[in-house]
């Protein structure tokens, strides 16, 4: 995603690299080219459910019910809406996780891990203050998963920036590392011991249980993720601290020679990130589980890497694909029990949309209908 | 590459269809007296628990009436909830089987209260009088089964040495690792057992890693306790060893090399449960049995059984039937050396101490924590 940034060192990169940065001009400056992000990412998505109904159709199912199915199970009814937005409310943070490091040109991919801890800490945080008034131990709980989550990713920066470590490679193995950590503690030292058959830590009290959104069942996770998203999307687009990520996404050597402290910021985005997956940890604990277990690693972290790479690495576009990839999820159990399909049918269709959406970053700036009415 | 007008005609067919679509009712394809869901953590043909379960939604589905739909790899997480508002939404289902025992708390339990009038049926014999009236869960006393497997392992193996592919020391494995030891030291007093844990229920490389390194250092019968004990069987079986079975019967897998097994006989009680159901008769809350309630089944024996075995492994297996025999009886001690079940004390299956296990009989060459 660098490849278009291409503004020489020395030469005043701020003035000149300018429209090349924003990766997604300001609506109400470039109408033809942001529609191009909405119309493409869309026929790429058209193009992948047409491919995978013909893989259906070689299943001998028709396509016409795979499609139909789809739509009921993900969108048809507002159970199916709840279901869809339930799914959404983790992968949003999970993906902001991936999102906000990429714009400082790197690759976070462990999403997961920052979760766990978050789920931990934020447990820790609730058993610690057994007395305390419901909202108390929620805030506690929020920030405490934030700092956790934080601290892991923000490890994975501070290798990179100090000692030269690859952040996808130690990103990818803290995830094992926090996952060892929560088995070790929820099956020793924090374990109930009246849970028995499954290690779990204690709960944390019905009383503290963040419920849904009111005329919902869908959780709070899914407001917050939104809000996050938004933070990040004014973070990055509309702040200095944004723009300074931007230039040292785009050229590190220019940003160390324009004078942006680039340790700093990849310290700080990779904090930021981390925070918005422990949140997502603390949603899972607060909102779903009650508690601490195994159950926590349900893959919301890697599948919050696909969310942010199908919205090519922008706060906001994470929130629809998520409801989109969500949606997949809550529809990919009534193609089990209708049409037959395995569960791994649903792996398949996510891996075509993503190859689709990924080729098709290539029609980027070649469609004329949108450079005669754009730039 | 005019990629406009494919897109605009892409567009206009998914319109028609949905619109299409959204005309036609719900559940068009259902019409039965009563829909069953079926969820599973896992895939359903993974020669192991969640195969054990399908095979008794299998039996469900040749009743008249009965409609069975099913849903694999669900995670213990809202996902499950999810999933089952969406068979009793969508498909209809009164009667839910959430099979994982992470289901449980709180999604089940949050379902049920949710759905009073609907009936949830959990396998792993959790439900306590707190919990909702319209909620169950049912167990099988799978270590009986263990003990008789563990007799025919005992007279099987030539080294002295067993083998267990365990996932977590948690009461339930450490009870069916003891009761096959137990089972094995009827054959041979000296016999030992030495167990691997995993660290989770599956994790095919580290399965396969345990079976080779134990198979490395002699062992010539291996058993498992994993969700899905395929790799253990067919590893072992490449390496020479012989096994005995989990869940279901892996014979098919390594015909060679199977003694026998522990078998869940969820195709003798889910009927049961059905018909109850159907009925309006209640389904117990709290339902539990072995060999002799036909929850759990030993696989028939292989051919290389030696009759000895199969003589003293008939002779267990119709007294745990009878209910004359107590697989804990004491005098017992752990592998280091301290009494757990005191001479004169038998503890029966129904003995709540046996949840709680904590520890690994003598001749057990591991440790739980």
């Amino acid at each position: 995603m660098k490849a278009d940034v291409g503004a020489p060192v020395g030469t005043p990169v701020v003035k000149s690299g300018a429209g090349d940065f924003l990766r997604l001009p300001p609506f109400t400056a470039k109408i033809g080219g942001a529609a191009e992000y909405v119309v493409i990412p869309a026929g790429a998505l058209l193009a992948s459910l047409a491919l995978f109904g013909i893989f259906v159709a070689l299943f001998g199912k028709n396509p016409l019910d795979l499609y139909f199915y789809m739509y009921q199970g993900a969108f048809g009814t507002w159970f199916s809406w709840q279901n869809t937005l339930t799914r959404a409310a983790p992968l949003i943070l999970t993906a902001l996780c991936t999102a906000l490091p990429a714009q400082l040109g790197m690759v976070i991919i462990g999403g997961e891990g920052a979760l766990l801890i978050g789920a931990l800490c934020a447990t820790s945080a609730a058993l610690a203050i057994p007395g305390a008034p419901p909202l108390v131990v929620d805030i506690a709980m929020a920030v405490a998963g934030m700092i956790g989550g934080g601290l892991w990713i923000m490890l994975s920066g501070a290798l990179r920036q100090y000692r030269g470590v690859n952040e996808t490679i130690s990103s990818l193995l803290l995830v094992y590392i926090a996952l060892a950590i929560l088995n070790f503690l929820v099956e020793g030292p924090m374990r109930d011991p009246t849970s028995l058959n499954k290690p779990s830590t204690p709960e944390i009290g019905a009383a503290n249980m963040i419920g849904s959104i009111p005329g919902t069942d869908v959780h709070w996770g899914f407001m917050f993720g939104i809000i996050a998203a938004v933070l990040s999307y004014i973070l990055i687009y509309h702040t200095v601290f944004g723009f300074a990520a931007r230039v040292a996404g785009g050229n590190l050597r220019a940003a160390r020679v324009v004078g942006l402290s680039v340790g700093k910021l990849i310290l700080i985005v990779c904090f930021l990130a981390g925070a918005a997956a422990g949140l997502a940890g603390m949603f899972e604990v607060a909102a779903v589980q009650g508690r601490t277990n195994a159950n926590l690693a349900a893959g919301y972290g890697f599948a919050g890497i696909l969310v942010a790479f199908l919205a090519r690495q922008n706060p906001l576009a994470v929130i629809p694909v998520a409801i989109l990839l969500g949606g997949i999820g809550a529809s990919g159990g009534l193609l089990q029990r209708r049409l037959g399909l395995p569960d791994a049918s649903v792996l398949v269709l996510e891996g075509v949309i993503f190859v689709m959406v990924l080729a098709s970053d290539t029609l980027y700036g070649r469609l004329s209908i949108f450079r005669a009415k754009g730039a | 590459m005019n990629f406009d007008k494919i897109s605009r005609r892409g567009v206009l067919k998914g319109t028609a269809a949905l619109t299409v679509g959204s005309a036609l009712p719900v559940s068009r394809a259902l019409a039965a007296d009563a829909t069953i869901g079926f969820i599973y953590v896992g895939s359903r043909d993974d020669y192991g628990y969640n195969q054990a379960h399908a095979a008794g939604a299998a039996a469900l589905k040749k009743l008249p009436g009965i409609k069975v739909v099913e849903e694999e790899k669900v995670p213990e997480t809202d996902a499950v909830e999810k999933t089952m508002e969406s068979m009793i939404n969508l498909d209809g289902a009164t009667l839910l089987f959430p099979t994982s025992f992470g289901y449980y708390n709180p999604h089940m339990i949050k379902m049920a209260q949710k759905f009073p009038k609907l009936r949830f049926e959990h396998c792993g014999g959790l439900w306590s009088d707190k919990d909702p009236k319209n909620a169950g869960s049912y167990f099988g006393y799978i270590d009986e089964a263990q003990h008789v497997a563990g007799v025919i392992a005992g007279y099987s193996s030539k080294s002295g040495k067993l083998g267990f592919v365990a996932a977590k020391p948690i009461p339930q494995v450490l009870r069916n690792i003891n009761a096959w030891t137990l089972g094995a030291k009827l054959a041979n007093p000296k016999i030992t057992t030495q167990v691997i844990f995993t660290g989770d229920w599956s994790m095919p490389v580290k399965e396969a890693e345990a079976t080779n390194s134990l198979i490395d250092q002699g062992v010539d019968v291996i058993t498992c306790h994993v969700d899905g004990p395929k790799t253990v069987v067919e590893n072992a079986a490449r390496r020479g060893a012989m096994v005995t079975g989990y869940h279901v019967n892996q014979s098919v897998l390594a015909p060679k090399a199977y003694l026998t097994g522990a078998e869940w006989n969820w195709e003798a009680l889910y009927p049961r449960f059905v018909k109850m159901f159907t009925s309006g008769e209640t389904i117990p809350n709290f339902y539990r049995g072995g060999l002799k309630e036909e929850i759990v089944k030993v696989s028939p024996y292989g051919d290389m059984v030696s009759a000895e075995a199969k003589a003293k492994a008939d002779e267990v297996k119709a007294a745990l039937t009878a209910g004359s025999y107590v697989i804990f009886k004491g005098p017992i001690a752990d592998n280091k050396g301290a009494t757990v079940v005191e001479a004169g004390v038998s503890r029966g299956q129904t003995d709540p101490e046996l949840e709680k296990m904590s520890y690994l009989v003598e001749g057990v060459i591991g440790a739980t924590s």
